[in-house]
């Protein structure tokens, strides 16, 4: 059994992080795992992406080509990845920050306003783990079990502060419904 | 046993070479490489190590003949661009027989090029890494996992040698994040009689050299040089085989092109295709006697690759051209999908039909 | 009663030098050097590319070869690997000037407690009497054949002048070995360059206007008029740093 993630949206937005975040989650949970950032010219704002993919198996390429899991942060990538989706995959899309539904009809779609959901809990850099903690619930490879312990290897132990933060942020986005 | 922490190929290799009992970095700012000089400027100034970000790549390999003179292990890196500035110093390193570390975390070129993956530089590294008649032990990773095993392999094949190992990865190595369980290796000592710590007055002065005006003298330097280089061939070349005992057609792929076509070689077995991988992980001395074993029962070959085919003409050579070879090639920064290396693969099943 | 013997930092090796040339001046300055400051034993020396580049094997201490222009990043290294070592390069105009400008100037600016001995002449030697980045202004070189043209060519590169610019650079000194009272004076700059950094005062460089009587086209003794008379005007001997300095 094999999960290919592909996290997308704009530089800024916590896609490597988020991406980080499930990665180790998923190796504390024994599974094999890979990451691979998108790298270059969109450190500096354009669009950023991010390759997860988790496996019960040795994982071969780390490249997300056709993502079990679709995360879209901005319209651009929504347009961009929309069709790469398999049959039967998930896609969730920011509704904040991306007005059009999800045309496929062959996949689970999830629209959730996490930027909106952000700024209304005052957590507004953490639309990101919002949309992670609606992944946790709608997807069988990750999850909901000892998520602080995975926060606490990829927060920074200099911002301890931002572990509940994070927490709260998964547990808002994984109790979303809709 | 250590803890199996989630790390970026580049760093990776940067913990590997401390583990390693490296202490002296020497570099100059490149993407996709950039983290292994990063973590080094992090972690060198409190272990006592040199982090030393040079003027130039040029400056960089040159402070590492200095460290390496004196018996030390050191190493730079870089990625393509960079590294063509550091062959002066590949060469000077292989004359004056210095064993050093350095890295290429390639990106595709010529000129510029661009910052994504590449492996365009294979003939760089295997046949002409600067000018005189040399080689260095090129050691190519497909894992972070490999990226650390390896850094901490090459410094040893360096000291036991006397030559410079080079790791040769590409962006998507260098910037992956993988598990990765890093343990310092058990310490080897190698005697280092020629190193230059002073005389002490009590010894004649060692000399590092590669100048040799009389003829006869450099040849001899040469030849003895190559007599070494067949005993690294005869023992270190190594190789990772996939499914290849039954195989009709075996892909051959090093590096990120080698999980690309694992992808696609697992895909091909569902259908019934006979299809296996060699995946050389020395790329010189390069595994001459597995592809030329898997010969005698496959058909045919086919090269993935992130360059213009270089790899071929070796997998064309181990064999004396005994079985066609195809390649299945990106370039400037593309990666073949496993789609691409599948069909290329179907392609070959249909010619054995033919 | 010896007046007169060879230096112990010199090996026993016949010097390759052109008869005239004022390099053997110049190796049995730096070996008195060494020897006067009981330092043999733990000096590394780093000899460059240019007439020099067999120094290794006129110093009895350790030496390691470099590349065309950089002695001074394989000195950095080996400094680095141990700075309890005395570690000096022996640089001609060429290869410290011209192609290894930047090691040179990087390796000040870093500070780097190093000795460099900075040999100029005005010439390449080694290939045959090229234009070097020191060549005199209507200079007569082999790649100069009508007198070096500053409209053309450039002007000479005076290294102490802009060495002293650097922060990091600690005793910059330039002197000549065409007249005893010369050799005298410059036997005290090496020394003083080689003492600053066993006292760990850093970026130390003597640049010695030297001859080059072969491709110059003159006899030994006209060369040393020569110096007096064109290269000294040009190339102004004296103090250009010293960050320690006595007051006096």
């Amino acid at each position: 059994m094999t999960t290919q993630i592909l996290i997308t949206g704009f530089g800024g937005q916590g896609i490597l992080f988020s991406g980080k975040f499930l990665a180790y989650k998923a190796m504390m949970e024994g599974s094999q795992v890979s990451w691979l950032p998108s790298y270059g010219p969109e450190m500096r704002g354009g669009t950023a992406s991010c390759s997860v993919i988790v496996s019960d198996s040795a994982v071969g390429s780390p490249i997300v080509t056709r993502p079990d899991v679709l995360i879209a942060m901005n319209l651009p990538s929504l347009d961009r990845y929309e069709s790469a989706v398999v049959p039967g995959g998930i896609i969730i899309a920011d509704s904040t920050l991306i007005e059009r539904g999800v045309n496929r009809a062959d996949v689970r779609a999830f629209r959730i306003p996490a930027t909106q959901m952000a700024a209304d809990e005052g957590i507004t850099t953490l639309a990101n783990m919002i949309i992670v903690g609606k992944l946790i619930r709608e997807c069988d490879a990750i999850s909901y079990d000892n998520l602080d312990e995975a926060l606490a290897k990829v927060v920074s132990a200099r911002h301890k502060e931002m572990l509940d933060l994070n927490r709260r942020a998964i547990d808002v986005g994984y109790q979303y419904e809709g | 046993m250590a803890e199996k922490v989630l790390m970026k190929g580049n760093e990776a290799i940067a913990e590997a070479a401390i583990l390693a009992g490296c202490r002296h970095y020497f570099g100059y700012p490149i993407t996709p490489q950039t983290e292994v000089a990063a973590y080094m400027a992090k972690r060198m100034p409190k272990i006592g190590g040199t982090f030393l970000q040079a003027e130039s790549e040029l400056a960089a390999i040159n402070m590492v003949i200095g460290v390496a003179s004196t018996g030390k292990r050191a190493m730079t890196s870089s990625s393509s661009p960079g590294i063509s500035l550091k062959c002066e110093g590949l060469s000077y390193l292989a004359g004056c027989d210095l064993p050093a570390l350095v890295v290429n975390v390639e990106r595709g070129g010529p000129g510029l090029g661009g910052i994504q993956p590449s492996q365009s530089d294979y003939f760089q590294a295997t046949r002409g890494s600067g000018h005189g008649d040399f080689h260095m032990i090129v050691l190519a990773p497909a894992s972070v996992q490999e990226m650390a095993a390896l850094t901490m392999k090459g410094f040893d094949l360096a000291d036991k040698y006397r030559m410079t190992s080079m790791i040769l990865a590409d962006g998507t190595m260098g910037q992956m994040m993988e598990p990765v369980v890093l343990e310092a290796p058990e310490p080897v000592v190698y005697e280092k009689p020629w190193a230059l710590t002073g005389t002490d007055g009590k010894r004649p002065h060692n000399i590092v050299n590669s100048l040799y005006l009389v003829p006869e003298d450099l040849e001899r330097t040469n030849f003895a040089r190559y007599e070494r280089y067949r005993t690294v061939e005869e023992n270190e070349a190594a190789a990772e085989s996939f499914m290849t005992e039954d195989a009709d057609i075996v892909v051959v792929a090093f590096g990120i092109a080698a999980r690309v076509s694992k992808n696609a070689i697992l895909a091909a077995r569902e259908k019934g295709i006979r299809v296996g991988l060699i995946r050389p992980i020395t790329l010189w001395p390069f595994p001459k006697a597995v592809i030329a074993g898997a010969a005698s029962h496959a058909k045919r070959f086919i090269s993935v690759e992130l360059s213009m085919g270089q790899m071929i003409e070796d997998v064309r050579l181990a064999m004396d051209c005994a079985r066609p070879v195809t390649l299945v090639n990106r370039a400037g920064g593309m990666i073949p999908s496993p789609d691409e290396v599948l069909a290329a693969i179907e392609t070959a099943q249909g010619g054995l039909k033919a | 009663m010896i007046v007169f013997e060879k230096p112990k930092s010199l090996t026993d090796a016949p010097l390759h030098y052109c008869p005239g040339c004022t390099h053997g001046i110049i190796h049995r300055l730096v070996a008195e050097a060494i020897d006067e400051l009981g330092i043999e034993g733990r000096t590394i020396g780093v000899a460059s590319v240019g007439c020099s580049v067999m120094a290794y094997n006129y110093f009895t201490v350790d030496m390691v070869q470099a590349a065309h222009g950089r002695a001074p990043a394989v000195a950095t290294g080996v400094k680095r690997s141990d700075p309890s070592k005395i570690v000096f390069t022996y640089q001609g105009d060429g290869d410290l000037a011209s192609i290894g400008t930047c090691e040179t100037v990087h390796s000040a600016a870093r500070g780097e407690n190093i000795t460099i001995i900075f040999v100029n002449n005005a010439i390449y030697g080694m290939t045959g009497g090229q234009m070097a980045p020191t060549s005199l202004p209507g200079q007569v070189t082999q790649t100069s054949p009508y007198g070096r043209d500053v409209a053309t060519q450039g002007y000479p590169i005076k290294m102490c002048e802009m060495l002293s610019q650097l922060d990091g650079a600690s005793y910059l000194e330039r002197v000549a070995v065409n007249s005893v009272k010369n050799v005298k004076n410059a036997k005290r700059a090496i020394l003083r360059a080689f003492k600053n950094q066993v006292e760990g005062k850093g970026f130390s460089l003597i640049e010695v206007i030297s001859t080059c009587p072969t491709n110059w086209g003159m006899t030994p003794d006209k060369a040393l008029a020569w110096v007096e008379e064109k290269m000294i005007p040009y190339y102004p001997l004296g103090v250009y740093k010293d960050k320690y300095a006595e007051v006096k």
